[in-house]
């Protein structure tokens, strides 16, 4: 244990060191949901930063909180949720600097699209349906562009169509009359329209099988590269994360319990969660392994447990997880990169860490 | 255009269903009033007009169902519904007639105005959920609840007998020739205005609490989140895509209610005397005059038809997906 | 309220409800399913429980009513066309009879018409709307066609000829015709939601277990209908209600049947409003919107159970308002609060 300094004896990095460019800081968000006495909270003082040019993958089951922090940092989520608390700064081309939760509605419209697109999980249901897609396109340009001529909007949803692979002429069609591959692809389309800074995609392709799945997700790619956004990636799917994330943060009622690199956080998890969570997906490459589920089911947040939310369901859980809550900090690890984070007591340096958790190669 | 062919099939088989219930009831209930009726008027009635309402009333037993059925459809392809006993001898056609403009001006009018009003406050209500706009839902409730006729009476006896603002009963001033000129247009608006009023009031808050609910439901759907993440303008939110799509089930609801409706206001006619159908059905009803209110259905179910007809024809326009081919 | 963590995994599945891929890999159940609210939830609705209040108020009347009405409705006296006085708290007629008697002793027709047809047409959309949705093919058509046909004609007008061409229409007539023509709406809703739960699982699975269909229909799917059915059935009532309160008010039901439809009628055609008889037809006209006003209640209690998003945004407008939140869809209201709920055991570590 000698290199052991770096991570457990420094001081805890400050959550904006883990990236060194943030386009997207989110700082301390909870969010509660429900407006009476006894709201439920869904998100409680998650930070979490996007870097610049950066996918970040956001994984976790359905229910923890991964698409509520994505519509709570966009101020999207629908009643009865209500921000209690945090802050979402976000970084323009020029350094300016906001935050998203501070903005008055007319701002908030304007930065809207312009600095942060949203591709919404389930294509089928973000397209109005009595609209020509291309009108949809056109109307989200001219939000933002109210100069633009309208042959020059509709040049420019065409240039779009082209770029995620659709024909042009497919911009007089209706949202029914497209597959679902192509829908994705259209708000896709729809999403870039701006030139946006960030892309949050939430669950793009569940609804899709795995060839578009996969096609959908090596387009991403490639637009990222060439254009240049950074994207927010949501999805239960740790596996399909690897393919495209650089980071990924791992979710779990409501808090971020694990964070790093995606190649590192995918080959060796430090959370137990996260090593449940990926022995859930067959990797879509390498050799064939055996998939166990995690037992139980998350908790209530409506009545949370105390201590460590993950306790009831983890194999390691110690004594003192059922009574205190542990804190994103480094892992316990030798030779972990600088940037990795995980909230859990196994890794507070009192004990060893159980092996399956603390893979070095 | 399956949509609409599928439709228009549906006309066809509920047009022959309003004709064939038409055909039915007399033969199913017991007594046969109109025989009486017509043994009463010996002599006065033309063997032909007797003949018609025999039929009509299927009082000639000598024929099978089906032959009678068969001479009943002639006889409606021919215009002929039998006579009025009340307005003895016009034939009930007639009456109908003269009936069927006034109740189209009045109740389409007024239904397409509360409509409209109704959809556009309602669109504003469910737009501004969980505010002060929510607390015009108990008094729009309260007023979906009583019968039309009360409201009616009640209008009256403010409106007319109290402050004496508008004429109680009529429809035109009865010093008036109708003609289409400016003093009879405006004494039939002015007559109009307190029936209007009823059917408006009464009919409105089911249009606003429909809209209401549509718009709350529509408002989560995920284009309109998408709509907000777009950046676009609350006004081009909540029309062009939250009340955009909340009126269509509101169309279907329009279409689908607009029997009840008009049942409702007819009525209003009752109580203001206003000389259309519901009128005529109610004088059919007080005298009993079977033929008139054989024919007083059938005209008013062909209305509602052909009301449904153009709404689901607006509806065709307003819904892409209905044009779906295949 | 309970019923918030449900919601929660609503606002995370915001999108997916109705195309939730079957992950399949986790060993969680349905967690929707296992938070299934109490069946009587919806009586905490306060628009219900007022509702059910004033409905209860009016049975209880309609039981007791010919042994607490004052005077017998139909006994005329001296005192003709009296304004409301310690006497007659209601007023009196033109035959000097007490109004109040009349209503009283008519609540028990009114009820009994609404209910009578309430169950009637509510167990032929039953019947109906169940069988054409479990059915489905060529026998769906038909019967859905049937119901619509009956929806779109219009059904006073054809209550009226019926029960004017009728030699004696009492009020059982009435009610069997009124359920005759009104069961259409309830069959209507009750086959779209039949057709959605064929669909589901445990359908599905009594199916492929061999259960008969009958037993299917009993015990999988009746039982999710519940609520639907109830608001079907208040809705009828409602209609019903109406609808015999208009046909005695133009008087094609005896009038010699007390019922507030009678009290109208009379009011009518004597003139009570040129006369300014007010408490002639105000108090039927109250009564009836009361009543009306009650059965809608119970329908938006039964609305908001099955659709949540119905539900008022819990927490009432004024306590909104003074937390300065303004519940709007695409603009999530900031307040920021501390945490005094839920107190983390530790500090984040913020240096």
């Amino acid at each position: 244990m000698t290199s052991t300094d770096t991570a457990g004896a420094g001081a805890p990095a400050p959550a904006g060191a883990l990236v060194a460019d943030p386009v997207l800081d989110i700082r301390g968000l909870s969010v509660d949901y429900g407006f009476d006495a006894n709201p439920t909270h869904v998100l409680r003082d998650v930070s979490l930063s996007l870097g610049r040019g950066e996918v970040l993958g956001l994984a976790g089951e359905s229910g923890c909180g991964k698409s509520t922090l994505a519509y709570a940092a966009t101020r999207l989520l629908p009643p009865p949720g209500l921000i209690t608390g945090g802050e979402v700064w976000f970084t323009g081309r020029d350094g300016r600097r906001e935050d998203v939760l501070a903005m008055t509605d007319a701002r908030l419209r304007q930065s809207r699209w312009q600095d942060t697109a949203i591709v919404f999980q389930g294509a089928m249901n973000s397209l109005n349906p009595v609209f020509r897609v291309g009108r949809q396109i056109v109307d989200g340009i001219f939000a933002h562009r109210p100069k633009w001529s309208k042959a020059q909007a509709t040049e420019r949803a065409a240039e779009l169509f082209e770029m995620v692979g659709i024909a042009p002429d497919r911009l007089r069609s209706y949202p029914h009359q497209l597959s679902g591959g192509m829908r994705q692809r259209v708000m896709i389309a729809m999403a870039l329209a701006l030139e946006p800074q960030v892309l949050i995609m939430d669950e793009p392709t569940t609804a899709l099988d795995v060839v578009m799945q996969r096609q959908i997700v090596e387009q991403i790619a490639e637009l990222r590269d060439r254009l240049g956004f950074s994207v927010i990636f949501i999805t239960h799917d740790v596996s399909l994360l690897i393919e495209i994330a650089d980071r990924i943060a791992i979710m779990y009622a409501g808090e971020i319990v694990e964070q790093g690199p995606a190649q590192e956080l995918y080959r060796r998890p430090r959370h137990p969660y996260t090593k449940g969570l990926l022995s859930s997906f067959p990797p879509l490459r390498g050799p064939k392994t055996e998939l166990a589920g995690i037992p139980g089911a998350p908790p209530d947040l409506s009545n949370p447990p105390a201590g460590c939310r993950f306790a009831a369901r983890c194999p390691h859980a110690l004594g003192r997880c059922q009574a205190v809550e542990p804190e994103l900090g480094p892992t316990a690890v030798p030779g972990d990169a600088t940037a990795r984070r995980v909230a859990c007591h196994l890794h507070d340096g009192a004990q060893p860490v159980p092996l399956e958790l603390a893979l070095t190669r | 255009m399956k949509f609409l062919l599928r439709r228009s099939i549906f006309y066809v088989i509920t047009a022959w269903a309003a004709v064939t219930i038409n055909f039915i009831i007399p033969r199913l209930l017991p007594g046969d009033p109109v025989a009486a009726i017509i043994a009463k008027n010996q002599g006065k009635i033309p063997a032909e007009a007797a003949e018609s309402l025999r039929i009509l009333f299927g009082l000639d037993d000598s024929l099978s169902l089906w032959d009678q059925y068969v001479q009943y459809w002639k006889l409606l392809f021919q215009g002929d519904l039998g006579l009025s006993f009340t307005f003895f001898p016009t034939p009930v056609a007639d009456v109908v007639a003269q009936g069927l403009p006034w109740t189209i001006g009045l109740v389409g009018i007024s239904t397409i105005i509360a409509f409209t009003i109704g959809t556009l406050v309602g669109t504003a209500i469910g737009w501004r959920r969980g505010t002060w706009a929510d607390s015009l839902l108990p008094i729009t409730t309260f007023f979906s609840t009583v019968p039309y006729f009360w409201l009616g009476l009640i209008v009256v006896a403010i409106f007319s007998v109290n402050l004496g603002w508008f004429p109680s009963s009529g429809s035109y001033d009865r010093g008036l020739v109708p003609a289409f000129d400016w003093p009879f247009i405006s004494s039939v608006i002015y007559y109009g205005t307190l029936p209007a009023l009823t059917i408006v009031l009464s009919s409105i808050s089911g249009w606003i609490l429909g809209m209401r609910n549509m718009m709350v439901t529509v408002s989560s759907e995920d284009y309109v989140t998408v709509a907000h993440a777009k950046g676009l303008s609350a006004r081009a939110v909540m029309f062009g895509y939250a009340a955009r799509n909340a009126v269509l089930p509101q169309i279907s609801s329009f279409a689908l209610s607009l029997g009840f409706i008009v049942g409702g206001t007819l009525i209003m006619e009752m109580i203001f005397s206003y000389q259309g159908i519901g009128y005529t059905l109610y004088q059919a009803v007080s005298t009993h005059d079977y033929p008139l209110m054989q024919g007083c259905f059938l005209v008013i179910t062909l209305s509602v038809l052909a009301a449904n007809i153009i709404a689901d024809f607006v509806y065709a326009v307003l819904d892409p997906r209905t044009r779906q081919e295949g | 309220m309970t019923v918030d963590a449900n919601l929660v995994t609503e606002a995370d599945e915001l999108a997916r409800q109705s195309q939730a891929p079957k992950t399949g890999f986790f060993s969680t159940p349905k967690r929707r399913a296992a938070g299934k609210p109490p069946r009587l939830l919806f009586l905490r609705s306060s628009k219900a429980l007022w509702g059910i209040g004033i409905l209860a108020f009016f049975t209880l009347i309609a039981i007791i009513g010919p042994w607490i009405a004052p005077y017998d409705p139909d006994a005329p006296s001296q005192a003709l066309l009296q304004p409301p006085s310690w006497e007659h708290w209601v007023g009196t007629d033109h035959l000097g009879r007490d109004i109040l008697s009349q209503l009283i002793v008519g609540t028990r027709y009114v009820l009994l018409v609404g209910f009578v047809a309430g169950i009637a047409a509510t167990v032929l959309g039953i019947i109906v709307g169940v069988t054409s949705g479990y059915l489905g093919g060529a026998g769906d058509e038909t019967l859905s066609a049937l119901a619509n046909i009956f929806l779109v004609i219009p059904q006073l007008p054809l209550i009226i000829i019926i029960a004017g061409q009728l030699p004696a229409a009492g009020g059982l007539t009435v009610a069997l015709v009124i359920a005759v023509t009104g069961w259409a709406w309830g069959a209507r809703v009750l086959r779209a939601q039949t057709l959605s739960l064929r669909r589901r699982d445990f359908v599905e699975a009594a199916r492929a277990n061999g259960e008969r269909s009958h037993r299917i229909i009993l015990f999988e799917i009746l039982p999710n209908l519940t609520a639907i059915i109830a608001s079907g059935f208040v809705g009828t009532v409602t209609f019903a209600v109406l609808s015999q309160i208009t046909l005695a008010f133009i008087g094609v039901t005896p009038v010699s049947d007390w019922n507030w439809g009678t009290v109208l009628f009379w009011a009518q055609n004597n003139l009570a409003l040129q006369r300014g008889a007010w408490w002639w037809f105000v108090p039927a006209g109250l009564c009836i919107a009361l009543l009306g006003m009650a059965l809608t209640l119970i329908n938006f209690g039964i609305d908001e159970f099955v659709n949540p998003r119905l539900r008022s945004t819990s927490a009432n407008a004024r306590s909104l308002k003074r937390r300065r939140i303004v519940p709007r869809i695409g603009f999530t209201p900031v307040v920021r609060t501390a945490h005094p709920a839920a107190p983390r055991t530790r500090k984040e570590p913020t240096a």
